[in-house]
């Protein structure tokens, strides 16, 4: 393989792990609490993205990313907890006849006549922080080959393609009930929030990025277990009887 | 007075959006991380602790709100 496909290929693999964490928050907010604010925060972070991108460009390599981890890794952890702890509750409280709920008869989590900024802001920190460590993996693997144009298409096109799937995706994921719906996302955002603020702490997870898997697995388990409490405590039975 | 009224919005959101119905979880959260920064600048591994803290503060909050 030529150095240029190597290239390509290292950027288009690693921007693609961040891409799919980004439309994973994006696809999750949007389903939860309405896709105008959620795009509007998208839109938003993308502006901000390509003026920084811009601005800086190859001075990217500067960027403090490990600040700006800690920073929107602890606001995600927080309010991803609020979504978990709501999502067990309601979890907890439907049981299994909450889950055969259609989405549509349950009642949407923002129903105010104004502009829903909770998505704005979740649907942007994800857009601005993703987009960030994929700009700063382009111009780190590209300016280090020697291959900037070539680890620029390999981002952009991982980017495209991540969206695009999860475009395609986005049909079934709004199929799901919003109780369960918000449970996955509040344990998604306190996945990454936690993996995401010890990283910007300086803290080194063992196997890397695959703590991630370690630490949603540990969080899914959690989930499972208090539901099966809530419910002990509130009927007196567990969600199987 | 429009200033106003948007800055005391703008507070509420950030409150609700950070802290939200219960505090406490995200003063154990805060305190955890300082911690973990102190453990991990004396060279100790400290990656277990906020996930422990998530874990114990998700059991105590929910039993809170339910005993409420």
């Amino acid at each position: 393989m030529t150095g240029v496909a190597v290239v390509l290929l290292t950027t288009f693999l690693a921007s693609a792990v961040e891409a799919v964490e980004m439309v994973t928050i994006v696809l999750g907010v949007g389903a939860t609490r309405g896709w105008r604010a959620t795009f509007a925060g998208v839109g938003a972070g993308l502006l901000v993205l390509a003026v920084v991108v811009i601005a800086f460009g190859l001075a990217l390599r500067a960027t403090p990313i490990g600040p700006l981890r800690l920073v929107i890794g602890t606001l995600l952890l927080i309010f991803g907890l609020q979504w978990f702890r709501k999502g067990v509750r309601r979890v907890a409280a439907h049981g299994l006849a909450g889950l055969r709920l259609r989405a549509a008869d349950e009642p949407p989590e923002w129903i105010g006549d104004g502009f829903d900024w909770t998505a704005f802001v979740l649907a942007f920190k994800g857009v601005v922080l993703e987009g960030l460590e994929v700009a700063f993996i382009v111009v780190s693997f590209g300016v280090n080959a020697g291959q900037l144009g070539p680890a620029v298409i390999g981002g952009v096109a991982a980017l495209v393609v991540v969206a695009a799937i999860g475009a395609a995706l986005r049909g079934l994921v709004t199929q799901i009930p919003r109780s369960l719906l918000q449970l996955v996302v509040g344990i998604l955002l306190t996945t990454f929030g936690t993996f995401w603020s010890l990283e910007g702490l300086g803290v080194a997870w063992p196997a890397s990025d695959g703590a991630i898997l370690g630490l949603l697995a540990l969080y899914l388990l959690t989930a499972a277990t208090f539901i099966t409490i809530e419910r002990r405590r509130a009927f007196g039975y567990s969600p199987g009887t | 007075m429009f200033l106003l009224s948007w800055l005391i919005g703008f507070g509420r959101f950030w409150y609700g959006f950070i802290i939200g119905d219960d505090w406490t979880v995200a003063a154990a959260i805060l305190a955890g991380l300082i911690v973990t920064a102190i453990l991990n600048s004396r060279g100790v591994a400290a990656w277990w602790l906020v996930p422990v803290i998530v874990v114990v503060m998700v059991g105590v909050s929910l039993r809170r709100a339910s005993r409420a």
